[in-house]
């Protein structure tokens, strides 16, 4: 290489680091703003009710609480966005799938002890696991004993990766213990409902965007992810199983969090707040709220009553049980099942 | 006390060159250095028996083999076919020359999960071409090759375009073959730039997640590759886990970058 053309290439390099020092200043600046506003709220979430926000954040601008209220709203994995707040991410009002992913922050000192000591004991959303098949139910799937008839191929969250995932993985297990199976059973019934899972994708938008890429015969979800794909337009019908399991996604307000937030948690869960999540296609978390919800199998009567809920405090003592006993990394229940169907 | 007329190495640095090093230096530590620090004084925080339990865990030994011997098949596929097309863009002229060259580097413009989602309508179940690899290890190799392509070839283009073609010509006039004229003139020449481009898309294929999510199903024991793997150890709070298979990772990456090298070395010397 020629000295002249040395030089020019130095002069570029430095540019270059001039630049990207300055792209990084700014970037810096422009994160570090703003926050300081007592009338901006910070809202942490999973990704799934970013849609009931939207129109959340509008009706409550309309109170006098909400008045003159800014966003800043984060979305994405729940186990991940409950790790960025305990590693700092500033939130006022945090929404998660999983409780496990609000006792972490209880734990680190960021969530007052009794954040579920309400009447709905920290919950602001229910769904129920749901099974999502194609327009017209072409392969007749009606309960979950159908699908591990043999050539029926299942798409699940991965129960790994994903916590709420796992609503669906103790559904399956739930419900054979509830028609009377032991655990044998129920360890039985999910060797072969794995033999017939054809992917596990990472989260539950993922599976969706899997299935409606046209992986799969049926998709275990939760109710409010299917109507809301049907609401976006997708060919894609579902079924709730005679028994099933109560999802139940916890909410609360950070202690240090501006008092504001607290009556946007109160105002979520009063009639107009759960409104909102209804049209969504969630279950209401308190009694009396009544819309019509479009994508729902009938809208006018959109969240009928499974003949037996199961739920995760009554069916399986609570999460922290429930995780050790079936998705421990080592000893885990689900864990044994799906090394041994992943080798054959 | 310097003797006059000695120059002590360091003095040779000009203020600016000393600038430069120094903002490398401060720029490589903050963001390659001390990350990889992090990464072992996690994985260390288990010890060895946390290490060894987590490597020896058949899901997890499943996960990284895997995705390493993909890799590797990934990479050998690239130095021929990147090393062909970076020819192909270099020494021919065709209609649609230019597209192709812009076409080559969408696989790095495009974002991992859109490419995802494009090899899943693609090559899945829908697929318009008759071809479903979908929740097979297939998948795993496509989404690979996919995102690994352009590195071979953007690191052998510029070198070829910069070669003299008359000592091939002098060669040629001497009698020597097709074959051996790219073999003992052509190639050697070129060694550098195809070692670096499969080091890179080694690495890039070992670090793959979003490009292939969606169409490899993350079967655990079939499809499950290690950044899935990893996703799981953190989604569990086992972060040393986590660590253990990322070093592991790096490890491996590093043996085959040296491996690379020496060959490289090996060849340039016999030539």
């Amino acid at each position: 290489m020629s000295t002249r053309n040395r030089s020019r290439l130095g002069r570029f390099a430095a540019g270059l680091v001039a630049a990207t020092v300055a792209v990084a200043v700014t970037a810096c600046g422009t994160g570090g703003g703003a926050t300081g506003d007592a009338k901006t709220l910070s809202l942490v979430g999973y990704s799934v009710p970013k849609a009931a926000y939207g129109s959340l954040e509008k009706v409550w601008a309309k109170t006098a609480d909400g008045k003159d209220v800014r966003w800043k709203e984060s979305y994405g994995a729940s186990g991940d966005q409950s790790r960025a707040v305990e590693s700092g991410l500033k939130a006022d009002y945090v929404h998660f799938s999983l409780e496990t992913d609000v006792t972490r922050l209880v734990k680190a000192g960021l969530i007052a002890d009794d954040w579920n000591a309400g009447a709905n004991k920290g919950m602001v959303s229910d769904s129920v696991v749901v099974l999502a098949v194609r327009k017209g139910n072409p392969k007749g799937i009606k309960s979950w004993a159908d699908l591990v008839k043999p050539g029926i191929s299942i798409i699940t969250p991965n129960p790994g990766s994903s916590g709420s995932a796992r609503w669906n993985i103790l559904a399956a297990y739930g419900q054979v213990i509830a028609s009377g199976g032991s655990e044998a059973d129920a360890e039985a019934y999910l060797t072969k409902f794995f033999n017939n899972v054809a992917a596990l994708p990472s989260s539950g938008r993922d599976a969706t965007s899997a299935f409606t890429g046209g992986t799969g015969d049926v998709l275990i979800s939760y109710e409010n992810e299917a109507i809301l794909a049907r609401q976006s337009g997708e060919d894609i019908d579902y079924v709730v199983p005679d028994t099933t399991m109560l999802i139940e996604n916890p909410a609360a307000v950070l202690e240090k969090a501006d008092p504001k937030a607290k009556k946007w948690l109160d105002f979520l869960l009063s009639k107009e707040g759960q409104t909102e999540f209804v049209k969504k296609g969630f279950r209401p978390v308190i009694d009396g709220v009544s819309v019509n919800v479009e994508g729902a199998n009938d809208p006018a009567n959109p969240f009928p009553a499974p003949k037996k809920l199961l739920t995760i405090t009554d069916d399986f003592g609570g999460w922290k049980d429930a995780a050790d006993k079936f998705f421990d990394e080592t000893n885990g229940l689900i864990t044994k099942i799906q090394k041994e169907t992943g080798k054959s | 006390m310097t003797a006059p007329g000695i120059t002590v190495p360091a003095n040779r640095l000009t203020t600016g060159s000393r600038l430069g090093l120094g903002i490398a230096t401060l720029w490589f530590s903050l963001l390659v250095l001390l990350p990889l620090v992090a990464v072992v004084v996690e994985t260390s925080r288990g010890g060895w028996p946390a290490f060894w339990q987590t490597f020896t865990d058949e899901q997890t030994f499943a996960a990284i083999r895997l995705t390493l011997l993909e890799a590797l098949l990934v990479t050998a596929v690239n130095v021929v076919i990147g090393t062909l097309i970076a020819w192909v863009l270099v020494r021919d002229d065709f209609p649609g020359k230019r597209v192709l060259e812009v076409v080559i580097d969408v696989p790095f413009a495009l974002p991992t999960i859109v490419a995802g989602l494009v090899l899943l309508s693609l090559y899945g179940p829908q697929s318009p071409i008759g071809v479903d690899v979908a929740n097979t290890r297939i998948a795993v190799f496509l989404a690979f090759l996919f995102v690994t392509l352009p590195f071979v070839v953007r690191t052998v283009q510029p070198v070829l375009a910069e070669l003299d073609t008359e000592s091939e010509q002098a060669a040629a006039s001497l009698g020597a073959s097709g074959p051996v004229i790219f073999r003992r003139i052509v190639l050697p020449s070129l060694l550098p730039a195809i070692v670096a481009g499969a080091a890179m898309s080694f690495a890039r294929a070992v670090s793959e997640y979003g490009s292939l999510v969606l169409l490899s199903g993350n079967l655990p024991m079939r499809t499950e590759v290690t950044s899935v793997r990893m996703l799981s150890y953190i989604e569990n709070g086992n972060l040393s886990a986590a660590a253990a298979v990322a070093s592991v990772l790096l490890v491996a990456a590093l043996l085959v970058i040296v491996a690379l090298e020496v060959l490289q070395r090996k060849v340039a010397r016999r030539g």
